[in-house]
């Protein structure tokens, strides 16, 4: 009887999932056709496409901390949820008009969104997308991260003010920090949570930010590099998600300029500076390796460069394709995925021979996600 | 035969000339710039980002020539660089008068 009712409960339960372990996918946004092709890093293949995520110009996302849903955050306002095994959305909500990126709470509860219209940050309940807290700015809110604590950190656009959100209470607690300086255009946190860096656009600099003595004055430092020369006209904002820290260094995009700037994140003293072949736009460290990789913007983007961090020489240069948007490695850093737009292909190659290796298509592929993502601080 | 050369001269000797014409390759080309880098900063449906919307709505009344100005010399202390170094005025005209008709053809 017992075993009857035991056997009666099993079939009751649902089937168990097609197995499908997620720690080796990835994500690439195809920006014009609102569309993500979900990837297998192992097999180097496209798995399936998802679609209906609407304007996904600039589209970043961030990972669930089992690996299994996205957060995709679209230039339109759109979040949405993916389920990585399901292959679907599974959650949208138009939460604002214009958006430009969004993090994770670091227990990932809570999904916060950087708007520009209205200027804010939007926080979410991860499970159900259901609106948690809702902080205005007076402009465009750039560079949000997540810190530990349920806490984002950003900045404004048009004030340079920069700004702390706690959100592990029952209602919200936003703190300013103070004014960075003029148009802050992106910021990063280093991974340790310990610093958090904010570039400046409307002048010269990026301002530091020490997070683990919020008592320490903020630091400005790189305020007169390439003062000797006239700087070029910047024809697309270089990007500081994925900066690099190398070798007790921080590389950083010289704005306007075709140089990496090397910096001691310690002292911020200034390293020196390596001539590359344009204006930098991601500047991204090669895991467990000296080497840093390089994209550039238009009208020279067809080139990937290689620096090695301890004497700052250039020591590849490659031409993975037409329209170089984004560089993603494997976690640890055997291979790297490269999207070439305007030829419809993601190209991987292998970082020790830097050979191609493959190529999938793609349409018009910006940024590429890989679930490790999820387990990484200010991601 | 007059006729011939006549279309013959025009095929050859237009497209070298100053004030050319922009052609079927460039017009490609330069609404996939619109879309693609113009869009890295006003979003790819143009309806703005870090840099303002350029819907054909949000330019009604602009002037195309202000326009033209404004793409081949920017807009300083904005993020809006001078673009004269890629583009000639002839193909910043073509931008500016399909920014603010495209939306009506």
């Amino acid at each position: 009887m017992k075993r009857a009712l035991a056997l009666a409960l099993l079939t009751l339960l649902p089937l168990p999932a097609l197995a499908q372990a997620t720690g080796d996918l990835g994500l690439v946004v195809e920006r014009a056709s609102g569309s993500l092709l979900l990837v297998d890093r192992s097999d180097r293949a496209a798995l399936t496409r998802i679609e209906g995520l609407g304007d996904l110009s600039h589209a970043s996302l961030t990972y669930s901390p089992d690996e299994r849903f996205a957060y995709v955050f679209g230039r339109d306002g759109g979040l949405s949820k993916v389920d990585l095994i399901d292959r679907k959305v599974v959650a949208r909500t138009m939460q604002a008009g214009n958006s430009i990126g969004g993090a994770i709470s670091d227990d990932g509860r809570l999904v916060a969104v950087s708007n520009y219209e209205p200027g804010g940050v939007k926080v979410f309940d991860a499970e159900t997308l259901a609106p948690v807290a809702d902080i205005p700015s007076a402009g465009k809110t750039i560079g949000l991260v997540d810190l530990p604590g349920r806490r984002f950190a950003w900045a404004v656009w048009d004030t340079g003010e920069v700004f702390m959100g706690d959100f592990s209470g029952a209602a919200p607690v936003v703190t300013s920090l103070g004014i960075a300086g003029v148009n802050p255009f992106d910021a990063v946190l280093t991974a340790d949570a310990h610093t958090y860096l904010v570039g400046l656009f409307g002048e010269k600099g990026v301002m530091s930010y020490d997070l683990w003595s919020p008592e320490t004055p903020p630091q400005k430092f790189l305020t007169d590099y390439g003062k000797t020369g006239a700087d070029m006209p910047v024809y697309k904002m270089p990007h500081l998600q994925g900066w690099a820290f190398t070798e007790g260094q921080f590389a950083l995009p010289a704005v306007g300029r075709h140089e990496v700037l090397w910096v001691d994140s310690e002292t911020h003293a200034d390293r020196g500076a390596t001539p590359v072949h344009g204006q930098p736009v991601f500047i991204i460290a090669q895991p467990a390796s000296p080497y840093v990789w390089v994209n550039f913007a238009t009208p020279l983007n067809d080139t990937v460069q290689v620096i090695d961090s301890r004497d700052h020489k250039v020591v590849a240069t490659l031409t993975p394709g037409k329209a170089v948007l984004h560089m993603e490695f494997a976690p640890r850093g055997a291979e790297v995925w490269i999207s070439a737009r305007d030829d419809d292909k993601v190209r991987i190659y292998d970082t020790h021979t830097r050979e191609k290796l493959a190529e999938i298509a793609a349409k018009a592929p910006s940024g590429i996600f890989f679930t490790a993502r999820a387990h990484r601080p200010g991601l | 035969m007059p006729r011939l050369v006549l279309l013959l001269l025009v095929l050859l000797v237009l497209p070298g000339m100053a004030m050319a014409e922009i052609t079927p390759e460039q017009t490609l080309w330069l609404e996939h710039m619109v879309t693609q880098d113009c869009g890295s900063c006003h979003g790819l449906t143009l309806k703005g980002g870090l840099g303002r919307p350029l819907t054909t709505e949000a330019l009604a009344g602009a002037d195309p020539a202000t326009l033209t100005a404004i793409i081949l010399d920017g807009v300083p202390g904005t993020a809006m660089p001078p673009w004269r170094p890629l583009l000639t005025e002839e193909e910043a005209r073509w931008i500016a008068d399909y920014l603010t008709t495209k939306d009506q053809r």
